[in-house]
């Protein structure tokens, strides 16, 4: 057989295979407090630049605009406003999910940035609604952003 | 490493830190699957693989037979213009005893991978395989000549492992 | 002179270098990058450009991985450039700041390199594997320590080395790398220690490999105008060199690395040096591995083929002898977090050529230092001439 020009394109080989790693991302000096601040106390922090006055959430080492250390840290309470949101209706591999699952980026007043997260108890959601965090349950708290468990809307 | 620098940052924690509880941290496993392409020249380099055979590509300018075989000649950036067997016996222009897996894991039995210089293709062209019946790897050495040594043909699917290992021989 | 402008090093900073540290990539960037700064004397609203180098994604375990950190390298709403060659890139990322300044687009670039390898768990060894051809050299079990092992195996056996001159680089590097205070390895180790270590793949054995690291390195380029303003003593980038090699790293006889001879070469044009062994006061070539010292310095141009384990038992490649030698400790001793590696020794040319090496410093008047990187699959160099 020859093997020349291939037209079929069964004999046009292809190698399947993965790339295999496992990761373990270290929360970081200032994330390790962040997440520490949410399990132990249920505190939402943000960390202020001693330079431009910017109050960071989430709370970073350092000033991204001016590069000064970020040391004073402050709690920007549980209430936020919707900044933007989405309805996701498929999961991460493309199955239809059970239940609509709202996300939002949520902002806290007086802090530059805010938090992705989950809005629960609700079915409606719009641009500059009121949310409050809803925390685990102590035993329940890893130290992780899904310590809340999801923000509701608040008055 | 100034000695100007008086404070080098950095805080230093351990692997057991992690299982103690004493570093935070997330873990995340991406799933990502590949079906890579074979191309034009390796799909029938892997395909005469499955006959039995080595093919190389040709390039009349630079006057080179090279395996594993390409479609272009990259020193002089032609297309490769022919195809030629090679012959499945050559030299060993360096080889590894190595007593890691692909893992980093500890091997009691050692693999042996070398490269293999083969007879037909241009100097120091070369394929990169394993070496099996070797008896003692002590007596490994660069220069000895060695022979591939393949599946039979019902179990070969037109893969790098159509050839076992490559054995020394005795010339 | 190459370039529309000339182009200084004015202040360098580094982190500790270890197995595992625990600040986040984006933290370590930011550490190196201000010590830097603090050092140059200079603000982040001085930078007007960056460069990141940074090694494989998959290390640090996050896909784009130069704009993830980029905010931590101050590069938030600056123009910014992320350079990867594998181990190359630490002295490409100097280099590509040199193109920065040198074409007279900016008068200052911020040159930082990362890496967290402890992310990739339990071993980094995972993220390795995947450089080799997916259907030629993986299904054979390729381990990255191996690609090492064929071509140490190939340099002792053309120039007949013996294991034991080879040894004394890693019995160098890591007594050097005693008066580095970031490095991780440092120990007071005898060849017979090296020949002792567990073999990993023959002729690699344990001691002859550098580690694997987290780490930042940073360095502030400048113009001449602005290297007038803020230091007496500025360290030139007077020679830039860089080239690769193919993959088909099959076909190469692996003895000798000619892509470092073209970087040197190039490199050396440029800044007018003739004869190197003479004209070179300092070098800190790429030595993720013990014969990678050797290799290189050949490949350099240091001296001649074969050579280089002949100097290193005379005691030429010590901080007192006529060619030091990574005198910063190495990757051997100071650790390899990839890109950050290669940033580190030419951190430490800056600093032997200005006499701030401490405990480090090589006597005399130092004028010239060479460093250089080395990466991906065996396939490319980078050189970097620094002057004073």
């Amino acid at each position: 057989m020859s093997l020349e020009k291939i037209t079929n394109p069964f004999n046009a080989r292809h190698w399947i295979g993965n790339m295999e790693a496992d990761y373990r991302y270290t929360l970081g000096v200032a994330g390790e407090r962040f997440l520490k601040e949410i399990k132990e106390n249920a505190r939402i922090m943000g960390a202020k630049c001693p330079v431009c006055g910017v109050i960071f959430v989430p709370p970073r080492l350092y000033c991204e605009k001016c590069f000064a250390k970020l040391g004073e840290w402050v709690d920007v309470g549980k209430k936020g406003e919707v900044y933007t949101c989405t309805i996701a209706t498929i999961d991460i591999d493309g199955k239809k999910l059970e239940k609509p699952q709202i996300y939002a980026l949520i902002k806290f007043e007086g802090a530059h940035g805010g938090l992705i997260h989950k809005i629960g108890e609700t079915d409606k959601v719009y641009i500059g609604m009121k949310v409050e965090a809803v925390f685990k349950p102590p035993g329940e708290r890893k130290a992780s952003i899904n310590d809340i468990a999801y923000f509701k809307p608040a008055e | 490493m100034s000695a100007k620098i008086k404070h080098f940052p950095g805080e230093e924690i351990e692997t057991k830190d992690f299982r103690e509880g004493k570093v935070l941290f997330e873990s995340f496993h991406p799933k990502a699957k590949y079906a890579w392409s074979a191309g034009i020249a390796i799909s029938r380099f892997l395909e005469e693989l499955k006959n039995g055979r080595i093919i190389a590509a040709t390039c009349s300018k630079c006057k080179r037979i090279m395996v594993p075989p390409r479609i272009y000649c990259e020193k002089c950036f032609k297309p490769t213009d022919g195809w030629t067997y090679v012959k499945d016996t050559g030299v060993i222009n360096t080889f590894s005893v190595s007593f890691i897996a692909a893992d980093a894991s500890r091997l009691k039995e050692p693999i042996v991978v070398a490269i293999i210089n083969l007879d037909g293709a241009s100097e120091g062209m070369g394929i990169v395989h394993r070496i099996g019946e070797y008896g003692d790897w002590r007596e490994i050495k660069i220069g000895m000549r060695v022979k591939a040594v393949w599946k039979p043909p019902e179990e070969r699917t037109g893969a790098i492992t159509d050839i076992k290992y490559f054995k020394p021989i005795k010339e | 002179m190459f370039g529309k402008k000339r182009v200084a090093i004015v202040g360098a900073g580094v982190t500790l270098f270890r197995r595992n540290l625990k600040e986040t990539g984006k933290e370590l960037a930011y550490h190196a990058a201000k010590i830097a700064l603090e050092q140059a004397g200079m603000e982040l609203r001085d930078i007007q450009s960056v460069v990141m180098g940074t090694a494989p994604d998959a290390f640090d375990g996050v896909h784009m991985k130069g704009e993830y950190l980029a905010d931590g390298a101050g590069a938030y709403h600056k123009p910014y450039t992320r350079v990867f060659v594998g181990g190359g890139t630490g002295v490409f990322a100097p280099l590509a700041g040199w193109w920065h300044v040198a074409s007279g687009q900016f008068d200052t670039c911020l040159v930082v390199c990362e890496e967290k390898m402890s992310s990739c768990y339990p071993h980094p060894q995972y993220a390795f594997t995947t450089i080799f051809d997916p259907i030629l050299e993986r299904p054979i079990g390729m381990n990255l320590i191996w690609i090492f092992a064929l071509e140490m195996n190939r340099y002792m056996h053309k120039h007949n080395i013996k294991k034991e001159d080879i040894a004394l680089v890693s019995v160098k590097n890591k007594r050097n790398a005693l008066d580095n205070p970031m490095a991780q390895l440092a120990a007071n180790i005898t060849v017979e220690d090296v020949l002792n270590s567990e073999i990993m793949a023959w002729p690699v054995q344990r001691l002859d490999v550098s580690p694997t690291s987290d780490g930042a390195a940073a360095a502030v380029l400048v113009s001449e105008d602005v290297a007038k303003e803020v230091t007496d003593n500025p360290v030139w980038i007077d020679g830039v060199g860089w080239c690769i090699d193919s993959t088909h790293w099959t076909d190469r006889d692996l003895y000798y690395p000619d892509y470092v001879e073209y970087a040197a070469r190039m490199a050396y044009k440029m800044a007018g040096i003739k004869n190197p062994p003479k004209e070179i006061d300092v070098a800190e070539p790429y030595d993720p591995f013990d014969y990678k010292e050797l290799h290189h310095m050949e490949g350099l141009l240091l001296c001649k083929k074969g050579e280089a384990p002949k100097l290193t038992r005379e005691g030429v490649t010590q901080r007192d002898g006529d060619l030091p030698t990574c005198p910063s400790g190495g990757l051997l001793g100071c650790g390899n977090p990839i890109a950050a590696a290669g940033m580190m020794k030419v951190c430490e040319i800056f600093w032997q050529l200005r006499g701030e090496a401490g405990k480090r410093q090589v006597p005399g008047d130092l004028r010239t230092g060479v460093a250089q990187a080395w990466g991906d699959l065996m396939q490319y160099g980078s050189v970097i001439v620094l002057r004073r």
